[in-house]
């Protein structure tokens, strides 16, 4: 159903938005969320900063990783059931922004790289362009590049899936029916530590989307996600 | 033309708002008729909770089993979580090996009960190798001895309405009621009757530590440690979504 009117502005512009619509609202709310995981997660991490390797792990036995931080126990009840609240809001919308994407093929036209671009030597240009910290052209910042390309398709279907599986696999509800989400992953213990990493990983994401976003022109690329 | 498509668009919206407010209504009272929806549904912590417990009760709607352990597995330290209750009744109980101990089954049941320890190591025993997580973040394996809550419930003969299982541990005479009602726990009957919901009376072989919940604890094979009631004195059968522990954090916690 499309009127006349929208027709004539579209073709006055003659210009498409920079991030469609479905893009924008799954972004801002997929923001929201992880920081509420963020701060709910650490505030159940604090009550115990240790990991550890296999099924079973405490004080008293061998750890992995001794986070440099005390144990600080008092808050952490109200941490897990915020933490699980913005767990569904951000699978729901990650579900949205998924099922939307095949639709609208957001996926085929803006994330997949060019077979052109899959070569070694124009992944090394790309970097080393950005290391050099040289603003890219106008006309390229209308498009992704190939870097930027597999680093949201790995975010997209790596990173949040193996957050939600390493999440799923500490449930006892959740192995109860499926254990081999837990037992492939060795455990419940290991679930937890790769939960972790997993976050750190989508952290240093989140730090070099922000570094990349200044390069470009932040609250140039910070309206161009709100408005289009 | 304008005119038309805005009548439209707003004939379009309004069924599309009934519609969903009708799918919504339809789903609250199945979500509601099958035992979907938990006690604590209210607010935006609510929310989450809701979805997770409904979605588990779909998903584990065949009494899905924990995982089990074999005997090496388990652990040679199984984490004490705080040390026993202090209070004059519980350690004489303690001191005399638990003999005048009697747990009580109430509320909603045909034949009001109770059980002195002895009595209930005479009925059907089980052992299960599981894992106990607390929502700290630490874990241990251990295998506990202990009669099914099933198998004493219909002992009792829980009536058809019961909703809910509530397990009143010891605590120290002099605390107030709000203390005292912030150790309840209660489960629903899905748990209740789980073939790994044990009255566990036995740890690793020997009779359950005073620490880790003597004389007997609830053990539940799919729930977190903060969920396995110790130190058992009273379990009321109910139809009530109130009672349990008002301490903070969501009835059902998402695992």
């Amino acid at each position: 159903m499309i009127s006349e009117a929208n027709v004539e502005a579209a073709v006055e512009t003659a210009s498409t938005p920079r991030h469609i619509a479905l893009v924008r609202i799954t972004h801002w709310i997929v923001v929201l969320s992880v920081l509420g995981l963020l701060i709910t997660g650490t505030g159940i991490l604090v009550s115990h900063p240790r990991l550890y390797w296999g099924e079973t792990g405490g004080v008293g036995t061998p750890s992995l990783i001794d986070l440099p931080i005390p144990f600080i126990i008092g808050p952490s009840v109200w941490n897990r059931p915020f933490h699980f609240f913005f767990a569904w809001v951000l699978v729901l919308t990650g579900l949205t922004y998924m099922v939307g994407s095949f639709i609208t093929q957001h996926f085929r036209k803006d994330l997949l790289p060019a077979k052109a671009d899959l070569r070694w030597n124009r992944i090394i240009a790309v970097v080393s362009e950005h290391l050099r910290w040289r603003r890219p052209e106008a006309d390229a910042v209308s498009t992704y590049n190939v870097v930027q390309r597999l680093t949201y398709l790995a975010v997209v279907f790596g990173l949040f899936p193996a957050i939600l599986w390493t999440g799923l696999a500490m449930s006892f509800g959740v192995t109860s029916v499926f254990p081999i989400l837990a037992t492939a992953l060795g455990g419940h213990q290991s679930a937890r530590t790769l939960h972790f990493t997993c976050v750190v990983l989508l952290l240093l994401f989140v730090i070099v989307h922000i570094l990349m976003l200044c390069l470009a022109g932040f609250w140039r690329s910070v309206r161009t996600m709100i408005t289009g | 033309m304008t005119k038309f498509l805005k009548r439209r668009q707003f004939i379009t919206a309004g069924l599309a708002t009934a519609a969903s407010a009708s799918g919504l209504g339809t789903a609250v009272y199945f979500a509601d008729r099958y035992g979907l929806i938990p006690p604590d549904h209210t607010g935006i912590v609510g929310i989450g909770e809701t979805l997770t417990y409904a979605t588990q009760r779909l998903l584990t709607s065949g009494h899905s089993l924990a995982r089990e352990f074999k005997r090496s597995d388990i652990s040679k330290v199984p984490i004490v979580n705080g040390p026993h209750p202090a209070d004059e009744k519980y350690l004489a109980l303690l001191a005399e090996g638990f003999e005048n101990w009697r747990l009580s089954i109430e509320g909603l049941v045909a034949r009001p009960v109770s059980f002195s320890l002895e009595e209930l190591r005479r009925l059907p025993a089980e052992n299960h190798i599981t894992l106990h997580a607390c929502e700290q973040g630490w874990s241990y394996i251990a295998e506990w001895t202990g009669v099914r809550l099933a198998t004493v419930l219909d002992l009792a003969g829980v009536r058809p309405k019961s909703r809910y299982v509530v397990f009143e541990p010891f605590a120290n005479p002099n605390q107030s009621r709000t203390v005292v009602r912030a150790l309840w726990e209660s489960i629903d009957m899905a748990d209740a009757l789980h073939p790994q919901t044990l009255l566990a009376y036995g740890m690793n072989g020997e009779a359950l530590p005073a620490d880790h919940g003597a004389p007997a604890r609830l053990r539940l094979g799919r729930h977190l440690g903060w969920k396995n009631t110790k130190y058992l004195s009273r379990i009321v059968i109910t139809d009530r979504r109130d009672l349990y522990r008002k301490g903070g954090g969501t009835w059902y916690g998402g695992i």
